[in-house]
């Protein structure tokens, strides 16, 4: 098909309601938006970051239904009813997380940019753990899992983050499983 | 204020602010997702709508038509404007490649168009239905081929490691020849990209004949003489506004076509814009750090004292690109009498090789301290005790110019302590733990200081707070809480009494942040205004500004405390001034040292290479905010071990483009690739420097640590590959027997 056929109609439009952060939203949305789109030009929530809107950053990171995915590769109309949280969702400046707070006890960044993700994805990391879910590194798929720097570093892969703040961030979520257990 | 007399006592010396390992004060911000990037800033003006950048698809010739009509039909499609309606643009400041206009096509992905419309969606849909009729010529893309006959080019990179095309001292061949131990050997570094995470963004957005962006970039009064010269309007109708940018190194310096398209696409449609460009066009459309071929020969007596050396980098550009500097560390890093650096350049038709992070030191160090490694084999030396021998505390090209203050050798003796380095087995390749062939590597680290004039405004309100306001930018290293920490220091105030606005073309210049001179310049400015806010404080207050302390919220002087509050009761107190550095980095060589220290582990079978400790001690004046600097220096290690073993931009020698240009397959090290990072400050000043006695941490950190790594593996395996990055099918046929 050349391109010539391919001339665009009118964009087809879909309504859509997710519950972002606690609070139900209602979306008319042209059905080719991404869920990261959906926050972060609709709603507004632009904490989860865009770095390269093909999954292979993890700056986008969002929990859906208890999971981290990478929301620019998800359209929005696919998450109809989904409760997600975003970075926004997680704590404000001044009612941090602990996860955020342990980010900044441990300058676990340097430009801010991939952080909402790294944090989005550390506390679904942890959550993963504590429920048992097995990585690439877990050695013994009958034991608990251990909160090592080897298990989070294989988890965290991810999430890239360009100015290397990846020492750091281990120290963080460290910190934080320890304080959980 | 002029800083031309070294710095004395002043009130920094205090440290009871300066100096400690704070928090950062945009911290909360940036972990909560409230601090606003370029592409974000729903909140400066209304009505936005989205532009879509197309990159040409070939890599040098004429674009000969561009069919819009689809396009400009397309759904929510609000204006589309090409190249070839566009008269070709000015370049900005130390842009090589033009941004915009005309027919010519310089190389891959270059911007042929923007696409405007109501959405993203649309904008990028109608993008897809512009066809484009190109008349490709041949050109040079393949680096080894062009590299002979090209010819020495002198360079100033603007971040302190230029030079002449071709410097010597003495006799070097002469003395070569004579040598009883040499070295002559080749490496080559490849193409790397900048790749940081937030690409290049801008909101553009017109008032009559006037411009403002809200983009990422990290010199601002650069960016807005730029954009008013190839826009062709007033500077005084342009504002760029920067307050957070996600990442640089080096790739925001210039203004890039986001800031140019989202600019013209806003005039076309009559309404603001914005532009991000897309994370598959970054590689090829923007800048990277240019591929580069050296040669080092070494020539020593027995006892390792280093006679003639010589250093030699070619790499490619564009017509009017510089080249890498990557010789620059080779003139002052080691003594020697005989010596030869050589700048080369060929003609590339590749994308603008441009700086980034180091440019010059970061590919200079990978190869360099691999030499001195291979040398130090040579000479039966432990390639610690080897550095030491050669140390020196003069300029060796101008020896009447000593170092301001030079501790490599403190650097190498404590991290040779430190990281156990006396434990290693200099044989290569005996050393196993389980599947792993283990081995250690050590480099020394060098980047030069420089400094930049910078000016802030500080402001003093009634509730004794101050605002600070300079167009310095913040690019993950550290600037708010540096300048509120120095701010804070000046005025006795608390750090929660100091506010801090960056980024803002309407705030006093700034040195800006690149070549790691962004941290003692800046602060060194807000030193110079709160100087003088001082005086005016004291004058408002009646006292005699020699007698007044500031400490604990309150001017004292005598007996005398007044909250400092108190002297902006009648109306706000401001001051601005400019640090303006004399000559004293003349008379004086300003350099910054360390020594990397790294454990790797090498597969036996495979040869994946693993890092699994790494070390760097760094001598660097006063560290301002040792959590922050800190935090520079593991960055700078992580991704120097990204250019020793993963990162290369894989170039297509017949097309003449970067294959690998998205984050797939641009490969930059992940969480799994990088192990605990340690990092030691010497504890030190450097009153040559400025009124704050630091430098420079921010590329330091990546100088020397690639090298490091690779001479590790050759430790674990016994295997010298001389060209990175060291990926493992460069080791696997080479591997010693696994049994
Ligand atoms: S923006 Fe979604 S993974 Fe990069
Ligand atoms: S903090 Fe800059 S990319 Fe992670």
């Amino acid at each position: 098909m050349s391109r010539r056929d391919r001339v665009a109609d009118a964009p087809v439009m879909a309504k859509v309601g997710l519950t972002v952060n606690g609070q139900r939203r209602e979306l008319d949305l042209d059905i080719r938006t991404s869920l990261l789109d959906a926050a972060r030009e609709h709603l507004h929530l632009t904490g989860s970051k865009k770095g390269c809107d093909h999954g292979q950053c993890g700056a986008c990171t969002m929990i859906v239904d208890g999971r981290r995915i990478n929301a620019c590769l998800t359209l929005a109309v696919m998450h109809q009813g989904s409760e997600i949280t975003t970075i926004e969702g997680l704590g404000q400046p001044d009612n941090l997380h602990p996860m955020q707070a342990a980010f900044v006890k441990h300058d676990g960044y340097q430009c801010g940019y991939c952080t909402p993700g790294q944090i989005c994805s550390g506390v679904a990391v942890l959550a993963e753990i504590e429920a048992g879910i097995p990585s690439h590194v877990t050695a013994d798929l009958n034991a608990p899992i251990e909160v090592s720097a080897a298990e989070i570093r294989e988890r965290m892969s991810g999430n890239i983050c360009r100015c290397g703040a990846y020492s750091n961030i281990v120290e963080a979520m460290t910190a934080v499983a320890g304080r959980q257990a | 204020m002029k800083f031309d007399t070294p710095a004395g006592q002043n009130p920094i010396d205090q440290l009871k602010v300066v100096g400690k390992p704070t928090d950062r004060i945009d911290g909360k911000y940036k972990t909560t997702g409230t601090a606003p990037y370029a592409y974000e800033r729903h909140d400066v003006v209304p009505n936005q709508a989205y532009g879509y950048v197309l990159g040409s698809g070939i890599s040098k010739g004429r674009v000969r038509a561009i069919h819009v009509e689809d396009a400009k039909r397309a759904p929510g499609v609000l204006a589309v404007v090409t190249t070839l309606e566009t008269p070709r643009l000015e370049r900005g400041t130390m842009n090589t490649a033009y941004l915009f206009g005309g027919d010519a096509i310089q190389h891959y992905h270059q911007a042929i168009a923007v696409v405007v419309a109501e959405t993203f969606e649309q904008a990028r849909a109608a993008a897809f239905l512009v066809e484009v009729d190109y008349a490709a010529e041949a050109g040079k893309f393949d680096l080894a081929a062009e590299a002979k006959g090209a010819p020495p080019v002198p360079s100033d990179s603007g971040e302190g490691s230029g030079g002449d095309g071709e410097e010597r001292v003495g006799d070097f061949e002469g003395a070569f020849a004579q040598a009883p131990v040499t070295l002559d050997e080749t490496y080559t570094t490849a193409d790397e990209s900048h790749a940081m995470m937030e690409p290049h963004a801008t909101v553009a957005a017109w008032d009559g004949d006037k411009l403002t962006l809200w983009t990422s970039n990290q010199m601002i009064a650069w960016g807005h003489g730029s954009i008013a010269k190839i826009l062709g309007i007033p500077k005084a109708n342009v504002r760029i506004d920067s307050p957070y940018v996600g990442g640089g190194f080096g790739g925001k310096l210039f203004v890039r076509a986001d800031a140019v398209l989202a600019a013209l696409g806003a005039k076309a449609a009559g309404r603001p814009v914005k532009v991000a460009l897309t994370r598959p066009l970054i590689a090829n459309n923007t800048t990277h750090r240019p591929a580069t071929i050296q040669r080092v020969r070494i020539g020593a007596t027995q006892d390792g004292t280093i006679t003639a050396i010589a250093h030699e980098s070619t790499s490619g550009n564009l017509p009017d690109g510089d080249p890498e500097t990557a010789v620059s560390q080779t003139k002052l890093l080691y003594a020697g009498a005989n010596r030869l650096t050589a700048m080369k350049l060929a003609h590339l038709d590749l994308p603008e090789g441009n700086a980034m992070r180091a440019p010059g030191e970061a590919p200079g160090l990978m190869v360099l301290e691999v030499a001195m490694d291979e040398m130090a084999e040579k000479l039966g030396l432990d390639p610690v005790a080897f550095r030491i021998r050669n140390d020196t505390q003069v300029d060796p090209q101008a020896p009447e110019r000593p170092f301001s203050h030079r501790d490599l050798v403190g650097c190498l003796r404590l991290g040779a302590d430190t990281f156990g380095w006396a434990k290693r087995n200099p044989r290569p390749g005996q050393v196993r733990d389980g599947q792993w062939l283990v081995g250690l590597g050590m480099a020394a680290a060098f980047r030069n200081n420089m400094v930049l004039k910078s000016g802030a405004r500080v402001r003093l309100d009634g509730s004794g707070t101050v605002t600070v306001e300079t167009d310095m930018t913040d690019v993950g290293t550290g600037s708010y809480t540096i300048i509120a920490q120095t701010a804070a220091e000046m005025m006795g105030l608390p750090l929660d009494k100091i506010v801090v606005r960056l980024g803002d073309s309407d705030f006093p210049v700034s040195s800006g942040s690149g070549g790691q001179f962004g941290a003692n310049s800046s602060t060194a400015g807000v030193y110079a205004a709160c100087v003088k806010l001082r005086e005016a404080v004291a004058q408002r207050l009646g006292i005699n500004s020699a007698d007044a302390v500031f400490a604990d919220g309150a001017v004292r002087a005598g007996n005398r405390a007044v909250p400092l509050g108190e002297a902006a009761a009648q109306g706000a107190l401001s001051a601005e001034d400019t640090i303006e550095f004399g000559d004293l980095a003349k008379k004086q060589q300003q350099s910054t040292f360390g020594a990397h220290f790294v454990e790797v582990g090498v597969d036996a079978d495979t040869a994946e290479i693993r890092v699994r400790r790494m070390l760097a001690v760094c001598a660097a004046g006063r560290i301002l905010n040792p959590k922050s600097a800190r935090s520079q220096v593991i960055g700078g290690m992580t991704m120097g071990t990204g250019a020793a073993l993963m990162e290369e931009l894989a170039v297509d020698t017949k097309r003449g483009f970067f294959a690998n240009h998205d984050l797939a397959g641009y490969e930059v090290p992940v969480h799994a690739d990088i192990p605990h990072q340690e990092v030691i400050f010497l504890d030190e000043v450097d009153p040559m420097s400025s009124p704050m006695k630091a430098k420079g941490v921010g590329e330091l950190g990546i100088c020397g640590v690639g090298a490091a790594v690779a001479n590790a593996v050759y430790n674990a395996t016994g295997i010298r590959v001389r060209d990175y990055p060291l990926t493992l099918d460069k080791f696997l046929e080479r591997m010693p027997d696994a049994a």
